[in-house]
């Protein structure tokens, strides 16, 4: 595996319905490996559509164009014989909205590995569900409740069944976009700390618009504006140094910048790895 | 070694993707079949029952049928107007009975009724437009013929023995008077609470808000909902076969026996397997259903369309 | 008139309207239950028993015949009119068909969903007769599952639209196919698929214009599958015009049966529904 798993070549995303409106625009990115990215940006700024670009998940809807590439470990996504839902294994989803699939909580971590025939004997899968339940800290919330639907657990803990579902299927990438936003503070800080603890296992690519949970996760960030990339860095360049005229605007927070045309001082603070008191600052 | 066993689980995986896409290729083919039926069953029913009816059609101009009212297949006479009167009667008088009382109804249930009672009535309502129509038919048989023959009929200076086209209408609205109501129920809960709370804050009444605000935001819901009631009165079989005595005849008054388009085709059912005339009459009966139907769906989701674009609610 | 007084008289009338529903059928309800009923309490074996030689003539023997016709006929009709409307509504999901098409169908369903049940009636008798073959069970299999089959689309299709757009997204984020997608959706649409089976079935079982031609009205025991065969609808449409009081008397019974299998059911796929909502995305509200 090359050390970038994952790269994005000019991919543009058009939506060609009754208005034609280019959503992703020319954008070249890089993923490295064993690295949170975060993607952030103002709502509507195209971070969700450039996510699903990046495994085919636009295939399924009409009225979609994608130009440019999508690279994994080198090779086309697009322009390529292997079939979409293997390309879509291998970059795992995570979608916005804790979704528990209309089973119980073993068979929504077990699911991908039915489809996918990943596990040997019933033993086998036994122990993988449990390897990803405690993955995502859930195991030992669940584990006398296995059988229960997995819609009666909390959208918290959903959103981790999810991620372990997601793991389940071994994908080389995992996309998660917004998987905090519809959660309340406690859950969110406790779907943040997985993601933390998996970050240096997975390449994981996560969009955000809070740029607190940012600053708190991410090791690279991506500022997406109206389609395009704007700049891209680590993240503590990104928050301490950053370049661009409208990075600074937009870190500085809701404020605009003054009359005069200088931008408001960016009140950042360095990134505190590991501590979870910052969960209230996060622009809900 | 663990390249080995991923190399394994790569081999194993992508043969099984193999089959898992073939599945997916087969099953394509199949929903896409499925897809069509609907398309199919309806030029099927539209062109067999044009077929079939082709004898009758080429040896009596379509004006003769429709308009003469001597029906007698055992002497060659196919005129279909008594039945179509009978049923232009049936559905107009069902629909007029029906109607107010199932947007009443509904209006209790979705804008007055509360809690308990509101659930009570709601999941009554609900459950009995499920009561198949023979029923209906069985009881009124012993209720409705003896009540209009002896209490609503004598009103009007009308002599019978209480079967007839005004007693079919009652059952018949009736039978659809459940179904309207609960259609137009969900019509209206699916309103959002704003436009109840905008127009009770601009200090309407609650009857002047459901009046010019409600019903009107509802309309296309309740509009398909009394469609679908004339539907079932239209092509309404069983209860009118019951009830409606069985003369072809044009009818006197709305008390006298008579004959729908359906109640032509059970009565006369008999001969239809026997005389190749009278099966294509029959036929030709069941063409004119549909026909009558099609154009009043096609013309109702006109209307709708633009009913929804002009108030912009779904 | 003043505008307070409108408002009060309005209240009243609508409730009076509601009462007159309720009322009306309350009295159907209570007379097919205290007549049939009270027949069946008299002698229940009728249910169970096969018609005498002279069944509609003189009301000997009881109407099992046209108990298991109703099951046989209405039970193999649901199973397929099921499967088909199951497949339908998938493939108007976006996944498979272009918006424009699923519009075109939905406006076909609805008018067939209107279509008088006479109709299709008629239709399996073109058929019949166009193949020079009998009425029969079967012929009654295929005019019920016609009949059903834009009943249980419209339900299914509505069901199918309301599951969370995000279970797809889910299923597809774990590399799942177009198809096996469709099965997670089907299952997350669970209870309002089984409602539309529960309603399909009831309004099967409750038909008779669509079996009156196409089944043969027989007064024997159902003898195969091309064998001529009747139902419960149509045994009370027949009985009921009956000049004999006891044949009369076995529609009331008759009619009992049929009103409790259809309640039944009703409150079946309500708990039913209930039993799967537990396992549906924000349906355990």
């Amino acid at each position: 595996m090359t050390d970038i798993p994952l790269t994005t070549d000019q991919l543009s995303v058009t939506y060609t319905g009754d208005r034609e409106i280019e959503a992703v625009k020319g954008v070249s990115i890089d993923f490295p490996a064993n690295t949170l990215t975060t993607i952030i940006g103002p709502s509507g700024c195209g971070k969700s559509t450039l996510l699903k670009s990046l495994n085919r998940l636009h295939d399924i809807q009409e009225n979609v164009e994608i130009n440019g590439d999508v690279l994994l470990s080198g090779e086309s996504v697009y322009d390529t014989d292997v079939p979409a839902p293997e390309i879509r294994r291998r970059i795992g989803y995570v979608p916005q909205t804790p979704t528990a699939l209309p089973v119980s909580i073993y068979e929504n971590v077990a699911y991908g590995l039915r489809i996918h025939g990943d596990y040997d004997s019933k033993a086998d899968l036994d122990e993988k569900v449990e390897t990803y339940l405690r993955k995502v800290n859930l195991w030992d919330e669940v584990a006398d409740r296995l059988d229960a639907p997995g819609a009666e657990l909390s959208t918290g803990q959903i959103q981790r069944l999810c991620v372990a579902r997601s793991l389940a299927v071994e994908p080389d990438v995992l996309l998660c976009d917004e998987v905090t936003s519809a959660l309340d503070p406690v859950s969110a800080e406790s779907v943040e700390e997985t993601l933390r603890e998996l970050k240096s296992e997975y390449t994981i690519v996560l969009v955000t618009h809070s740029m607190a949970q940012a600053r708190r996760l991410a090791d690279e960030v991506v500022f997406l504006y109206l389609g395009e990339v704007i700049e891209s860095n680590d993240v503590r360049s990104f928050f301490e140094d950053p370049q661009a005229e409208r990075t600074r605007t937009f870190i500085g927070g809701p404020t605009p910048v003054d009359r005069d045309g200088t931008p408001v001082e960016p009140t950042a603070t360095p990134p505190t790895h590991g501590g979870g008191s910052t969960v209230d600052d996060d622009e809900r | 070694m663990t390249t080995d066993t991923d190399d394994l689980r790569d081999r194993a995986r992508s043969s099984r993707l193999g089959r898992r896409l073939l599945a997916e290729r087969y099953s394509s083919y199949w929903l896409t079949a499925a897809g069509y039926t609907a398309i199919a069953l309806f030029a099927g029913i539209t062109l067999l029952l044009f077929y079939r009816s082709l004898p009758i059609l080429s040896e009596y101009p379509l004006s003769s049928l429709l308009t003469s009212a001597n029906w007698d297949p055992a002497a060659n006479e196919f005129g279909f107007l008594p039945a179509i009167v009978g049923t232009v009667y049936v559905t107009v008088l069902s629909m007029v009975m029906g109607v107010p009382v199932a947007l009443g109804a509904a209006i209790y249930i979705a804008e007055y009724a509360e809690g308990r009672m509101k659930t009570l009535v709601a999941a009554l309502i609900d459950v009995l437009a499920a009561v198949p129509s023979v029923i209906f038919g069985l009881v009124a048989l012993i209720v409705v013929v003896p009540f209009v023959g002896n209490y609503v009929a004598p009103v009007f200076g009308e002599n019978t023995v209480g079967v007839g086209i005004f007693t079919v209408s009652l059952v018949m609205a009736i039978v659809i008077t459940p179904f309207m109501t609960s259609l137009t129920v969900e019509s209206l809960e699916s309103l959002p609470d704003e436009l109840r709370e905008t127009s009770l804050g601009v200090g309407a009444t609650k009857f002047e808000t459901i009046r010019s605000v409600l019903l009107r935001a509802a309309g296309p819901g309740i509009f398909s909902a009394i469609l679908l009631g004339f539907g079932r009165v239209f092509g309404a079989t069983i209860v009118p076969a019951l009830l409606i005595g069985g003369q072809t005849q044009i009818p006197s008054s709305v008390f006298s026996s008579g004959q729908t388009l359906p109640t032509l085709i059970v009565n006369d059912f008999g001969e239809l397997m026997s005389l190749p005339l009278t099966q294509s009459a029959l036929i030709f009966v069941g063409l004119m259903l549909v026909v009558v139907v099609w154009l009043f769906n096609f013309g109702a989701m006109l209307v709708q369309r633009r009913l929804k674009r002009r108030w912009q609610y779904r | 008139m003043n505008r307070y007084t409108r408002q009060r008289l309005f209240g009243i009338a609508v409730r009076a309207a509601a009462s007159l529903v309720v009322g009306v059928l309350l009295l159907v309800i209570g007379v097919t239950v205290i007549r049939g009923g009270g027949v069946l309490l008299a002698d229940p074996s009728i249910v169970l028993t096969p018609p005498g030689a002279r069944y509609m003539l003189e009301g000997t023997g009881g109407f099992l015949h046209a108990v298991l016709g109703s099951i046989f006929i209405v039970g193999p009709a649901t199973v397929v009119s099921m499967v088909a409307a199951v497949s339908t509504a998938v493939y108007l999901q976006s996944d498979y068909s272009s918006e424009r098409f699923s519009d075109a169908v939905n406006m076909f369903l609805n008018v067939l969903w209107g279509t008088p049940p006479i109709v299709y009636g008629l239709f399996v008798l073109t058929i019949i007769i166009a193949t020079g073959t009998q009425t029969s069970l079967f012929f009654g299999i295929v005019a019920i599952a016609i009949f059903q089959y834009p009943i249980m689309t419209r339900y299914t299709d509505e069901a199918l639209r309301a599951a969370p757009e995000t279970v797809r997204e889910s299923t597809y984020g774990l590399g799942a196919t177009r198809f096996e997608s469709a099965r997670m959706t089907v299952r997350a649409a669970a209870p309002g698929v089984i409602a539309g089976l529960v309603m399909g079935f009831a309004r099967g079982i409750g038909d008779a214009a669509t079996v009156l031609f196409t089944t043969g009205r027989s007064t024997r025991m159902p003898g195969g599958l091309f064998d001529a065969a009747t139902t419960l609808p149509v045994l009370i449409f027949d009985q009921a015009m009956s000049f004999n009081a006891e044949v009369r008397s076995h529609a009331y019974a008759a009619a009992f049966v049929l009103t409790v299998v259809v309640l039944g059911l009703i409150v079946l796929s309500k708990l039913l529904a209930g039993r799967y909502a537990r396992y549906t995305p924000g349906g355990n509200r």
